[in-house]
């Protein structure tokens, strides 16, 4: 049986998620991934999601879903509960997206991250030359009514990840079908549009 | 005349009894000799036994869960809006029971029941019965259907609980537990609102120490002040102001003790309606086992550790506006789900209705429930 993945950075996700283990999804949607690495990887943990309707469709996909406001942190889980903490396209609408960061290495021993890049060279030429908020296929909202409150760039990332204490096991920038090349390779937040990271705490082996 | 029953009911119902000669020994030290229970039924039991869903009831509710007893009543059973044909408890696909608890006064042995001892009613002669006792009467009941696992045990409040502690002390006979406007146990100030009732039960000069029968009468009085009480704190401060603000009766105050604003005459009106129908010693002991609930009583107080008794999936409901059993008192029955690896889905219902929420239409509580019952339904192959 083949398992379709709708969303592309799920693949990488799913990739870097270690088989039976213990996985806290922030923001998890209609429950897709979690769904996927149940299936797949029998992982078990569970959904952490806020809107009505993506709770319903996870209740659906036969996902453990806890209806929680990520912006309150994490207080009702213990340290080191997860192996994973995935929190995908998810960081940019959070309120303080350190907090959550720190909540997340708290709880979990591994964490992975993605977000749309700021730093992608199609939103740089729509500020430089149109002297406006960027709308592109990765952030297809206007500046007013986005639920993106703090976007960031791979480079703002990378030096809040240093600040937190992370240690940065791995790095992908995709573009838009999240696919890499020598160029996405070579540089990374100039042309790519979406970032993956997983990471852990520095001062863990 | 009759009128014609609506299509996505489960109808015509009647309520059916089981009696049972083996002794209750209650969790109180005290014991039920023989004891009926009632209970309701709606769709079919399919051939291996495995889409039982048991309701259990709230506070003042019973076994008549759905449909109607009569082409002419005026109500259908009190979770109507859940229960039926291609609703949310699909009686086309589940074989849903409803039961009525010990103690309670709809057919079930309780204290209205005649001792056969005496062959007067039991009144405060009856002994207390806690939520704990009630799951094992529940469990005879299941013995007798033939069920010997739950698809699922559903209950809202005093039902929750029930949910809750079937998980603990039967984990093996239910696959699914779905907790709803529930809390692990009483706050001081849910205790203290149970007092008040209760004062106002015993004190009434009806009472008489809760042999009212053999005076053919009955604390009126205490009864319709508890059940006042009990509606103030199942609603909501917004849903009061939404369903009768300040509104006057008449238009204009009077300056006088009648009803004059519209919320009173609806006070009155739910008061009246209890008396009559609700056993004042049942109500006694109803909220006195809602007092004594605390299943983690048993495990030195950590809840944690009781539920790790526990096998079943969970499904754990609340709803913002329910201030008697506050969303934090579900997300702490959450937490002690997750902290043994348990499978569980937690949805907090926005609702101004308050604790009553759980009986209401409320379209993302209606969808959520739906989800997981389809869930439940998919599982047993129906």
């Amino acid at each position: 049986m083949t398992d379709q993945l709708a969303r592309p950075d799920f693949a990488i996700i799913a990739d870097w998620i270690r088989d039976g283990s213990r996985v806290l999804d922030l923001g998890c949607g209609d429950g897709t991934l979690l769904g996927y690495l149940q299936r797949t990887k029998k992982v078990s943990g569970y959904g952490i999601e806020i809107d009505d309707e993506d709770i319903t469709q996870s209740i659906r996909n036969g996902i453990n879903v806890i209806h929680m406001d990520l912006n309150e942190g994490l207080p009702e889980f213990d340290e080191d509960s997860f192996d994973f903490v995935v929190l995908s396209l998810t960081l940019q609408a959070m309120r303080r997206p350190d907090l959550v960061l720190q909540e997340m290495m708290r709880v979990g021993t591994e964490g992975i991250v993605t977000f749309p890049n700021f730093g992608h060279w199609r939103s740089r030429l729509q500020l430089a030359l149109k002297g406006r908020m960027p709308v592109t296929a990765a952030l297809p909202n206007h500046w007013y009514d986005t639920p993106n409150i703090h976007l960031c760039t791979i480079r703002d990332f990378e030096i809040l990840c240093r600040r937190l204490g992370f240690r940065i096991l791995e790095r992908r920038a995709v573009d838009h079908v999240h696919k890499r090349s020598l160029g996405l390779r070579l540089l990374p937040n100039l042309l790519g549009q979406t970032a993956l990271y997983r990471f852990r705490r520095a001062a863990s082996a | 005349m009759s009128q014609s029953l609506p299509a996505d009911s489960v109808g015509l119902v009647s309520p059916q009894t089981l009696h049972f000669d083996e002794a209750l020994t209650l969790a109180s030290g005290g014991t039920i000799a023989a004891y009926d229970i009632a209970y309701e039924t709606y769709g079919t039991l399919n051939e291996d036994h495995s889409n039982a869903v048991l309701i259990c009831h709230a506070l003042s509710s019973n076994h008549h869960v759905a449909g109607y007893h009569s082409p002419d009543d005026a109500k259908p059973g009190w979770w109507e809006n859940v229960v039926g044909p291609g609703k949310v408890i699909d009686t086309n696909r589940l074989f849903v029971v409803g039961v009525n608890n010990l103690g309670g006064c709809h057919g079930s042995t309780g204290p209205s029941s005649t001792d056969p001892a005496t062959g007067k009613p039991f009144g405060p002669s009856f002994p207390i019965v806690t939520v704990k006792d009630w799951v094992r009467s529940q469990v005879r009941l299941s013995d007798s259907l033939g069920i010997e696992r739950w698809a699922a045990v559903i209950g809202g409040s005093l039902g929750g609980m029930q949910v809750l502690q079937w998980s603990i002390d039967f984990p093996d006979r239910l696959r699914h537990a779905v907790v709803i406007a529930a809390a692990p146990k009483l706050t001081a100030q849910n205790i203290a609102f149970n007092e008040v009732a209760r004062q106002a039960i015993r004190t009434d000069p009806e009472f008489h120490d809760g042999r009212f029968y053999d005076y053919n009468t009955e604390p009126v009085r205490g009864l319709r002040i508890a059940r006042m009480l009990g509606h103030i704190t199942y609603l909501s401060d917004d849903i009061m102001r939404e369903k009768f603000g300040r509104d006057l009766r008449d238009g204009k105050i009077d300056f006088d003790f009648d009803v004059e604003f519209q919320v009173e005459s609806y006070l009155r009106y739910q008061a009246d309606s209890f008396v009559g129908r609700f056993d004042a010693n049942t109500y006694l002991l109803m909220t006195k086992a809602l007092d004594y609930f605390d299943p983690a009583a048993d495990f030195g107080g950590n809840l944690t550790k009781a539920m790790a008794q526990a096998t079943a999936d969970f499904f754990v409901v609340s709803f913002t506006s329910d201030w008697r059993f506050a969303p934090s008192r579900s997300r702490e029955i959450v937490r002690a789900l997750h902290d043994n690896d348990l499978n569980v889905s937690y949805a907090e219902i926005k609702a101004t209705h308050g604790h009553d929420a759980f009986l209401m239409k409320i379209p993302h509580y209606l969808d959520v429930m739906d989800a997981y019952m389809d869930r439940v339904a998919r599982e047993v192959g129906t």
